[in-house]
């Protein structure tokens, strides 16, 4: 009695899903065998209605479970949608926000300039294109947010975002109807995110946000009418979903690394659907690999494909040296025009008197720098801090000298294992190292700037070494990978990539490490090479091919994003905040002059959302548990258990998807990144209130229970339009006096004090 | 009633007892030695020393009750507390009794093997996987180290252990239900004392939870308990009134209704280890009375109710705020070190370093340091005298006031200026009249943030304030940058317009208040004729409380690397180990190392269980039944324990920014260390069929043992610290180059 195990509650769940799924079958069509899923033709007539076509047989017609899109009501919304979200596209006619990076990367690839950016390419493609045929040429500036568009063709990219992010609300009316079969809970979604002033906001400027989100949910959409069609397998709507819930996937990805978390809820989605075909002994394995190959193929090699192909597109299209190169390997670089190293020509082996440039063979290595700062007091001895950078700066440079100082006339070539001295060319101190702890990296030594005019002492002395090489080799500018050791404690010259706090500058570390591995960390390519006395020589270098590039870039895209630690102001943001609405965004102007826009999620709609989830909660507990103790409940109940159970939890589950794994991240986090999992939440809202109405018979009898249906309903419809009136100067702009002052368009409406209106 | 003869019989486990003897035996021989300070003791002994003189601090490494034990060893050792911690492998002075501050943890790490012992019996297992995981804890060297020193691992172990043993014994049981629940109240008080350890007692508590929820989910689901019973009661009549029916108590057991079996759960799994979480405090607050190093990190508030320190400064000094007041304000916002609201006679010089110019006025800073620059004076724009009406008149939120600074007579004062550091405020600065066309703007208004009524007076210490700038409606704020040597590098005081509301760096506090009244000194020189004069001020248990842990919680030390710390991948390797102690003049040392040997069985069981978990559910799936519904839930019992206790304790971990030791691994490798002889003999019971394989099986655990039984012996020297190694084999020891073992230069 006292001994249930995890079995046997899964069991029974099966059996309880049985129970139910024997219930949706029609009562005209006899429950043959055991196996609920077999297609039969009766399942297939009965339960798949194509709410794409329109066309509905009599049969579900007559079946109340499976509604189609009624058009009028698909109408309005897109038509609502559409017109709130183009609505003053316009406006504010000068960047808002974000749109400095954004737009100005859509320009980037309208010029075809490199650049480097933390998310991969698509959304800034897609922007890019938006803007190309609209007939915007690309030379607007971007600097910083507040400067005056002009002449210049920027609605065609607002516009652009606007138009995908109109398709939320649809896709989302849509989602929710094809989970609850519930018109109600359908509109009261699409009603909460066509009113919601956040959503409004975000979609329609030149942002990522409204690209991202677009993708999301017609990656869910495409799921949850795949999974409809389970009893029509391999049929051509079958595959058509399998393919689109692809697409949509490989979109998201593309456009930002959040496409990850749907890309975690559709496998988790499809990993159970796999269980429960695995569990479905009518069908022979080979069925069962059937279905498989068709998921894999559908949904890991496609978008794996269509991934690499944005890639491919994007390194095609940027074929020009721009500001992202140093980022990038030497070997990277020089495949782009205008870059130095392309069809470079320089003194081809390193010789003393030369100045050099040294970069790191780690990935997303930076150039060996130093600068005018010393490391602060308890880090090591305060001598000047050696870093590695990421960006080309004349800071970059360094001599190379003989161990004593005399020069020599004829540049004579550096071998391996020679002594030399690195002096740094603006501030002529010598790279030293000494027996101190390095100053995050405590394993290692400290490397530091010691000396003047040259002159140091023999902790400056390193001996030169190129991998896999011998006494008296010469060594190749960019081709060699040297390693510096030294001379007096034998470690070796490493760059740490870990990140200095705000004395150094969030530059990246340099050690000398006493570890002495073949890592790429320990090893350095010369890359710029400059002797007045040596004849300069066309230098081609190994060109990398695609998949070394493909995965460079992502190395480097990861290390960025990591390395966007929130600074020590105030502005950061913490998730917590986010969904009840502490604190927005400000999109545009700050004070009482300027033309202001703020992103803030309509605080009705957003408390509603809030509200909902605590309803769900307490919903699908009582549910349960009423189940599983047993309680004889209506078939009514029954469905609206199996709703809030299945559609509820898949909903849920994107939720917490798109929402918990922000408390892990240790990067700069803002208010917007929230959107994603809101929208999960106001679809969960649509059926959760939607069956804590229609569940008001619990409390009235049948005609009053109808009449607080319907009173519930408008009560909510009014209040979010009502609300959308009182705060949509938020979405549309305010001028004038700020909210804390009378006579403010928005007087009174400050309800949090943390909003800066 | 008594019967009589009276018989006592006893079941003695005699494997049980050698297991703890051996125990006791490995744990607590030359528990003294070495009698020097090893590895975190440094870092603990502090806090222990701190007890034992009754000195308030904070510690954000971890909660209390762990702190609590290790003093309770030393309090019974007669330890006095004056010892300085200064540094690893500092000898220990003769009139320190060493073992017993190293006693309870000790013990506590030796109870873990019996309680491994027991815990894989109540998993259903046979005596001899009992005693295989027994020594497989008795043998692992890590676990030896990490229990032979004042450190608290062995206890959080403990803790954790005793808690599953006994919600095994809950829920296994057989017994009345009075028993049952007994069980599973010591679980919940287990649970509770784990938490208090350490906070990494948490992962094991939620397992624990999770399980213990899936066990109540299927007794909801039990449609053969009642829901709300009054049979229960009857039952319990019965039996009370009919003793012979000793075995009706099974009867009772199943008639408990759903409803109390619930409550009662909830209550002893989740009330219990909260309120014993929050006793923990409620000891640790009134043991510690005195103030301390930590001080300044806590509220006003809070200091003023420690003796010593603040508390006697402000003691008697006046409550509410009045015209003419001289107060020092504290900047909420200073973390850690506090600071005061300053100017001092200095000048902004007239152009910065980076060329932009200054209104030359005099510099306001906020200063660390307690002196005479720090006292400001109160004064009534409209008035002009500076001393205290008779009545005095209490400033209230919202009044508009002038600061006069103590010493230089300048105004606070703020302006259109770019202030030093931070070019996006306005600078601060005590009013100096250059006559340059720059009036004074030195209004300021008094916003009180946690007012309860909107004309509440200012009130020392307990009042948190905003001043608002009149002209540009500017909060005074502490940037939080310090200012570069001609500011005495001060923090920077600026004024900044957009302000968020709980933005915690526009906040003061008046600390130290005294005042002059015309007839002569009120405050803390003596004014004992004013009414409102605080006397010792009480703050709430709970105020204190929720202070203190949200410091704790909040309180982040400087991430740095240590030179042993390590990443949970590179736990599961032993990639690392970390150095403890050396001998000042020999090569003896201790590492925290563990047995390789069992850490290889122990990853490679970890690995089996995985292939056969995943094959038998499949298989399943297909509709196969290898095992008996009995066995597959046994199986899965097992996997629960070890295989999610392993996870809970090491997932997390990857998740976590914080400098990470070998030794957080040690609670999951428990865990996994009961896994391997559970695994051994479901395989040799239902997946070897033929005789000669499962003696195979059997030879190849013996030589495992066998091998086991050696590297233990092998790494001791490393373990206990003697006798002293050579060189050389030091050099054989090290199995893995990336050990780092030390030698001394001869």
């Amino acid at each position: 009695m006292e001994k249930e195990e995890p079995l046997s509650q899964l069991t029974g769940k099966t059996w309880d899903d049985s129970a139910v799924r024997c219930r949706k079958v029609p009562q005209n069509i006899p429950v043959v065998s055991k196996d609920k899923n077999s297609p039969t033709h009766g399942h297939v007539s009965e339960d798949d209605t194509q709410p794409s076509n329109g066309s509905y047989t009599q049969d579900s017609a007559s079946h109340h479970h499976y509604v189609s899109p009624s058009k009028v009501l698909l109408v309005l919304v897109v038509g609502l949608s559409f017109s709130t979200r183009l609505y003053k596209i316009k406006e504010p006619p000068h960047v808002c926000w974000d749109e400095t990076h954004f737009g100005k990367m859509g320009s980037y690839y309208i010029n075809r300039t490199f650049f480097f950016d933390v998310h991969p390419p698509l959304g800034k493609m897609l922007i890019g294109l938006a803007g190309y045929m609209t007939g915007y040429n690309g030379t607007f500036p971007f600097i910083k947010p507040g400067d005056k568009y002009e002449h210049h063709n920027y609605w065609g990219m607002r516009g652009f975002c606007a138009v995908l992010g109109s398709f939320l609300p649809v896709f989302a009316y849509l989602i929710v109807l094809e989970l609850s079969h519930s018109h109600t809970a359908a509109l009261i979604t699409a009603t909460l995110l066509i009113f919601d002033t956040g959503c409004i906001t975000i979609t329609q400027y030149i942002l990522l946000d409204p690209i991202l989100m677009f993708f999301i949910m017609a990656a869910v959409l495409s799921m949850v009418k795949f999974k409809q069609q389970r009893y029509r397998p391999f049929a051509a709507s079958w595959w058509l979903w399998l393919v689109l819930t692809g697409m949509s996937l490989a979109g998201a990805l593309g456009v930002k690394f959040v496409g990850l978390f749907v890309i975690l809820l559709v496998g988790l989605n499809t990993a159970a659907d796999l269980w429960r075909i695995l569990g479905d002994l009518s069908l022979s394995l080979v069925d069962f690999g059937k279905h498989f190959l068709a998921r894999v193929l559908g949904l890991i090699l496609l978008p794996l494909f269509l991934y690499v192909t944005i890639f491919t597109v994007h390194f095609a299209v940027l074929n020009k040296s721009g500001p992202g190169d140093g980022f990038f390997s030497s070997a990277f670089q020089s495949r782009l025009i205008g870059n130095n190293l392309h069809n470079a020509s320089m003194p081809e082996y390193l010789a003393y008197g030369s100045t050099i440039t040294m970069k790191n063979l780690r990935i997303a290595g930076g150039y060996l720098h130093s600068h005018w700062h010393l490391y602060p007091e308890g880090v090591g001895a305060k001598q000047q801090q050696i870093t590695a950078y990421l960006h080309k700066d004349y800071n970059n440079l360094w001599l190379v000298h003989r161990p004593n100082k005399t020069q020599s006339g004829s540049p004579d070539l550096v071998r391996h294992g020679d002594l030399i001295r690195l002096e740094h060319k603006e501030t002529t101190r010598n790279l030293h190292s000494h027996v101190h702890e390095a100053p995050l990296t405590k394993k290692h030594h400290q490397v530091t700037g010691y000396g003047i005019n040259g002159t140091g002492d023999a902790n400056d002395l390193w001996q030169v070494e190129v991998c896999g090489g011998h006494k008296g080799d010469l060594v190749k500018v960019l081709r060699s990978k040297v390693r510096l050791r030294h001379r007096a404690t034998g470690c070796v010259l490493f760059s740490s990539g870990k990140i200095l706090p705000k004395w150094g500058w969030e530059q990246e570390e340099v050690t000398c490490s006493p570890y002495i591995k073949e890592t790429p960390s320990s090893q350095w390519n010369i890359e710029d090479h400059f002797n007045p006395k040596l004849p300069n020589i066309s230098i081609s270098i190994l060109k990398p091919n695609f998949l070394e590039v493909l995965v460079e870039s992502h190395i480097v895209m990861i290390r960025g994003n990591s390395g966007l630690k929130p600074k020590n102001s105030e502005m950061n943001s913490k998730p917590w905040h986010w969904p009840i609405n502490y604190q927005g965004l400000r999109f545009s102007g700050v004070n009482d002059t300027e033309y202001r826009v703020y992103l803030l999620g309509n605080p009705v709609v957003w408390w509603t959302h809030l509200f909902s989830l605590a309803l769900y909660l307490l919903m699908v507990s009582v549910a349960s548990l009423a189940i599983q103790r047993g309680l004889p409940l209506a078939a009514k109940r029954v469905e609206h258990a199996r709703v809030l159970k299945s559609g509820g939890g898949l909903l849920l589950l994107g939720w917490l998807l798109h929402y918990v794994p922000f408390y892990t991240m240790s990067r700069i986090l803002y208010y917007h990144h929230y959107f994603p999992a809101m929208l999960f939440n106001s679809m969960l809202t649509g059926i959760t209130l939607d069956i804590l109405l229609k569940s008001a018979d619990l409390l009235l009898r049948p005609p009053y229970c109808d009449w607080l249906f319907r009173f519930g309903l408008m009560v909510l419809l009014l209040a979010v339009l009502y609300s959308f009136y009182l705060f949509h100067p938020l979405s549309y702009g305010m001028m004038g006096p700020l909210s804390h002052e009378p006579g403010s368009s928005m007087a009174g409406l400050k309800w949090l004090a943390s909003w800066e209106f | 009633m008594l019967q009589l003869p009276l018989v006592v019989t006893a079941h003695i486990d005699v494997l049980l007892l050698v297991l703890s003897a051996l125990s006791l035996w490995t744990r607590l021989s030359h528990l003294s030695s070495p009698r020097a300070v090893v590895f975190d003791e440094v870092y603990y002994g502090q806090f222990v020393s701190l007890y034992m003189k009754r000195v308030f601090f904070v510690d954000d490494s971890g909660p209390v009750l762990g702190h609590m034990i290790l003093a309770l060893g030393a309090y019974l050792g007669g330890f006095d507390g004056n010892f300085a911690w200064n540094r690893i492998g500092a000898e220990y002075p003769s009139g320190v009794c060493v073992w017993s501050l190293r006693l309870i943890p000790a013990i506590c790490g030796a109870l873990c093997v019996p309680l491994g012992y027991l815990l894989t019996l109540e998993l259903h297992c046979s005596h001899l996987s009992a005693l295989g995981a027994a020594v497989l804890l008795l043998l692992e060297n890590s676990l030896i180290v990490q229990s032979r020193f004042m450190l608290l691992e062995s206890v959080l172990i403990f803790f954790l252990l005793l808690a599953l043993y006994s919600y095994l014994r809950f829920h296994n049981g057989v017994h009345s239900p009075t028993l049952r629940y007994a069980w599973l109240l010591l679980c919940g008080v287990c649970c509770g004392a784990a938490v208090g350890v350490k906070y990494t007692g948490v992962f094991s508590y939620l397992l624990l939870l999770g399980v213990a929820s899936l066990h109540t989910w299927n007794l909801i689901g039990d449609r053969t308990v009642s829901h709300v019973s009054h049979r229960m009661f009857q039952r319990i009549n019965k039996v009370l009134t009919n003793q012979r029916r000793a075995d009706s108590c099974v009867c009772m057991c199943v008639q408990l209704s759903v409803c109390v079996q619930c409550v009662c759960r909830a209550v002893c799994l989740l009330l219990v280890p909260v309120l014993l979480y929050v006793f923990w405090f409620y000891i640790h607050l009134s043991l510690l009375k005195h103030s301390g190093p930590h001080d300044q990190l806590m509220s006003p508030a809070f200091q003023s109710s420690l003796q010593g320190g603040l508390s006697r400064i402000t003691r008697g000094q006046p409550m509410e705020v009045a015209y003419g007041s001289q107060v020092t304000l504290r900047s909420s916002a200073s973390q850690p070190m506090p600071c005061w609201l300053n100017s001092h006679r200095a000048n902004y010089p007239i152009r910065y370093e980076n060329g932009r110019g200054s209104s030359h006025q005099q510099q306001v800073a906020c200063s660390p340091s307690k002196d005479v620059n720090n006292w400001w004076i109160i004064k009534d724009p409209h008035r002009r005298g500076l001393t205290v009406d008779r009545p005095p008149r209490p400033v209230r939120h919202g009044d508009v006031i002038q600061l006069v600074h103590g010493t230089t007579s300048r105004l606070l004062n703020s302006h259109d200026v770019a202030a030093p550091i931070s070019p996006q405020a306005q600078e601060v600065s005590g009013f100096v009249d250059f006559n340059v066309s720059m009036t004074a703007q030195d209004l300021w208004r008094l916003d009180i943030a946690n007012r309860e009524a909107e004309s509440e007076s200012w009130k020392s210490i307990s009042s948190e304030i905003r001043l608002i700038h009149v002209n540009t409606s500017a909060g005074l704020k502490l940037s939080g940058s310090a200012l570069p040597a001609w500011g005495f590098h001060l923090m920077e005081v600026v004024a900044e317009k957009h302000f968020r509301a709980d933005a915690v760096s526009f906040f003061w506090t008046v600390e130290e208040h005294r005042y002059w009244t015309t007839e002569g000194p009120a405050g803390a020189d003596g004014g004992s004729q004013l009414e409102d004069k605080q006397t010792h001020r009480s703050v709430s248990f709970w105020t204190k409380f929720t202070e203190l842990q949200r410091k704790m919680l909040t309180v982040k030390q400087e991430e740095t690397e240590h030179k042993y710390s390590s990443t949970p991948l590179e736990w599961i390797t032993m990639e690392t180990n970390i150095a403890y102690w050396m001998d000042k003049s020999s090569n003896a040392q201790i590492h925290l190392i563990g047995n390789p040997v069992s850490w290889g069985v122990a990853n490679l069981s970890l690995l089996a269980y995985h292939i056969i978990v995943s094959v038998y559910l499949v298989r399943r799936r297909r509709g196969f039944r290898d095992l008996t519904e009995a066995a597959w839930q046994h199986f899965v019992c097992v996997g629960c324990v070890c295989v999610g206790g392993w996870m809970m304790n090491v997932l997390p971990f990857l998740l976590m920014e914080k400098t990470l030791f070998l030794y957080h691994y040690l609670p999951a490798l428990t865990h996994l260390h009961l896994l391997t002889p559970a695994l051994l003999e479901h395989t040799h019971n239902h997946l070897l069929s033929s005789l000669t394989h499962q003696r195979a099986l059997r030879v190849c655990a013996a030589v495992a043992l066998l091998l086991i039984l050696c590297s233990y012996w092998f790494f001791s020297p490393l373990t206990y610290g003697c006798p002293e190694l050579s060189a050389n084999q030091l050099q054989v020891l090290r199995w893995r180059n990336s050990w780092d073992f030390l030698l001394r230069r001869q």
